[in-house]
């Protein structure tokens, strides 16, 4: 669905993402990880076109992304962003339904499977109560909720959200993931960058992490988040269940050891 | 409300306000007097040749100045941006100043208006070059601010050499704003870049509907920024340029009108950009239709009752938004 072939990008003339060649098809959820700073973001924003890329390629479905228009990429890559803002008090209902416009073109007005569409992301997000509110007087969690709401409602065959549990507290984080197991589910493409190692073994197909610009591995969470992984990126030991279910609890700083 | 209530409702407003402004004025002349025979002659010059472009001018200037304050703060998202903000209207009056200075108006009437669309195409050039196509907003809002204050120091300059004090009386009388005195000529004059202007606005507001959910969002989902900074600084300066030349500095509209309406478009900003014009082209007609209902003496000029009305609308918007934090 979505591969990307020795990525390199720069910002500022310093170098950020390094060969990165990932792929991703449909119906999986990719967990990117990695440390602050380990270029997961600005991957994102490359796979966007936000930031331009030194070298590599991006293609999507077969075709290379530097040739996709601008206005019909914005069906096929829907993205939430790290902590986006909303500007303008917006209801929550208008706020989900802006993720119709990438399908109107010029003066064209929202049909009805628009609008089906908007009610169906409403009730599934359990937002069907605020659609009223402005966006603006959200607790966290709550608007976390609405802006994955709004890119849902593009129906994008490639979903990418940059950090969309940090700092929520645990029910929400697991109401977030649920949702975009879900979305994968259907047989979409889902790219989620995530800090919570537990979460994202718990909810995403696929993990691949990052350091320093370059990509470690990829794989299962059990091979992905190895003791010898954790301790050469994140520089952290960490405590593994023992059953079937894999989790694992961070647990020390390699350099706090002794 | 929806949309189109509302601009029906904006329409019959502007529409009952130019009537009130054709049939007001001294000598009794009422448009009804055009179908007398008798008087035809005085009626249709005081009616159509000074009332009526007197209306129109300060309907389509003050449509202008609404679209363009609604349009700068959907682009720079933020609810105290107006054109002002980023020198177009400074750099109109700058432009227009000039050609008062060097006594060009006299030569040939139609150069005060050109001097004043270019003095404003210049202007947002300075600032879209000083900021970069891909800018941050503070950048852009830093780089209108130095062009401002660029513009009001050469219009300080030109105020301090002017050669005698009628002509300093002049160019502070022109600087205060007004639509008195002004003819279908000026009206001529007026629409075509202005009608340009609006036209380009009017694809735009869907984009600063997405803007909203901030630049990357913007442009995930189809928006391509630089050319909307583009189109939208060139409207402005088009529209906002050929308004000032004509009317002189009338400030604030464009910082009120979109505040006061934006709660009746649901805080859209694509929605608020024609309500803002009818808006606009509402507040300049009364403001036209007041300063011709006060006692004679000294003609209170349009842009000091404006200010006058703005300044503290202005503090109480800045006080709310520092509650709101919007």
């Amino acid at each position: 669905m979505l591969e990307l072939k020795n990525m390199e990008v720069s910002l500022g003339g310093q170098p950020i993402v390094r060969g990165v060649s990932l792929r991703v098809d449909h119906g999986e959820m990719l967990g990117l990880l990695g440390p602050n700073g380990a270029g997961k973001s600005t991957l994102l924003r490359s796979i966007l076109q936000l930031i331009p890329s030194q070298r590599g390629c991006i293609e999507l479905e077969g075709q290379s992304a530097n040739d996709i228009p601008i206005q019909q990429r914005a069906r096929k890559i829907a993205y939430v962003p790290q902590q986006g803002p909303v500007n303008w008090p917006l209801t929550v209902e208008r706020l989900v339904a802006l993720g119709r416009l990438p399908h109107l073109s010029g003066w064209q007005q929202p049909a009805a499977l628009d609008q089906e569409t908007v009610e169906r992301i409403l009730k599934q997000t359990d937002l069907e109560h605020l659609r009223n509110r402005a966006a603006t007087t959200l607790s966290g969690g709550e608007r976390t909720r609405v802006l994955l709401a709004r890119a849902l409602a593009v129906g994008a065959p490639l979903l990418l959200a940059d950090e969309p549990v940090a700092a929520l507290d645990p029910s929400h984080q697991l109401q977030i993931m649920q949702l975009l197991r879900a979305y994968s589910d259907a047989g979409h493409a889902v790219i989620v960058v995530m800090h919570d190692l537990t979460l994202a073994a718990r909810y995403c197909h696929r993990l691949a992490l990052m350091h320093e610009g370059k990509l470690v591995t990829s794989g299962s969470a059990r091979d992905v988040l190895n003791p010898e992984n954790l301790a050469a990126v994140y520089n952290i030991n960490a405590r593994y269940s023992q059953g079937d279910e894999f989790y694992i609890i961070p647990w020390q700083r390699v350099a706090d050891r002794g | 409300m929806t949309l189109s209530r509302l601009l029906i409702y904006l329409g019959v407003l502007v529409s009952a306000l130019m009537l009130v402004s054709i049939n007001l004025g001294s000598g009794q002349v009422n448009m009804f007097d055009l179908l007398d025979p008798d008087r035809s002659a005085a009626v249709r010059l005081i009616v159509l040749e000074i009332r009526l472009p007197r209306t129109l001018i300060a309907a389509v200037a003050g449509a202008s100045f609404g679209i363009c304050g609604a349009a700068m703060q959907g682009l720079l998202r933020n609810p105290l941006a107006s054109p002002g903000l980023i020198g177009s209207s400074s750099g109109a009056a700058l432009g227009a100043v000039i050609v008062l200075y060097l006594g060009w108006g006299q030569v040939f009437w139609l150069l005060m208006p050109l001097g004043g669309m270019f003095g404003a195409l210049v202007a947002m050039v300075l600032v879209y070059l000083l900021a970069g196509r891909n800018a941050s907003i503070v950048t852009i809002v830093l780089a209108g601010v130095a062009i401002n204050a660029l513009a009001m120091a050469l219009m300080s300059l030109i105020l301090n050499l002017a050669p005698s004090p009628y002509a300093v009386r002049e160019i502070v009388l022109w600087m205060l704003g007004s639509v008195s005195n002004l003819g279908m000529n000026d009206l001529w004059v007026l629409l075509p870049p202005t009608v340009l202007g609006w036209l380009l606005f009017t694809g735009a507001g869907r984009a600063l509907d997405l803007l909203t959910l901030g630049e990357d969002t913007a442009h995930s989902m189809g928006v391509d920024l630089g050319l909307l900074r583009t189109r939208v600084f060139v409207a402005v300066a088009l529209s906002i340029g050929a308004a000032v030349s004509i009317t002189g500095a009338i400030g604030f509209i464009g910082l009120v009108i979109p505040h006061l309406l934006r709660p009746l478009v649901a805080y859209q900003p694509g929605r608020l950009l024609p309500a803002s014009a009818l808006g606009g082209a509402a507040m300049l007609l009364a403001a036209d239709i007041v300063v011709r209902l006060m006692p004679p003496g000294p003609e209170i000029r349009i842009g000091v009752l404006t200010a006058i009305v703005g300044a503290p609308f202005f503090l109480f918007l800045i006080l709310k938004t520092r509650r709101w934090q919007i």
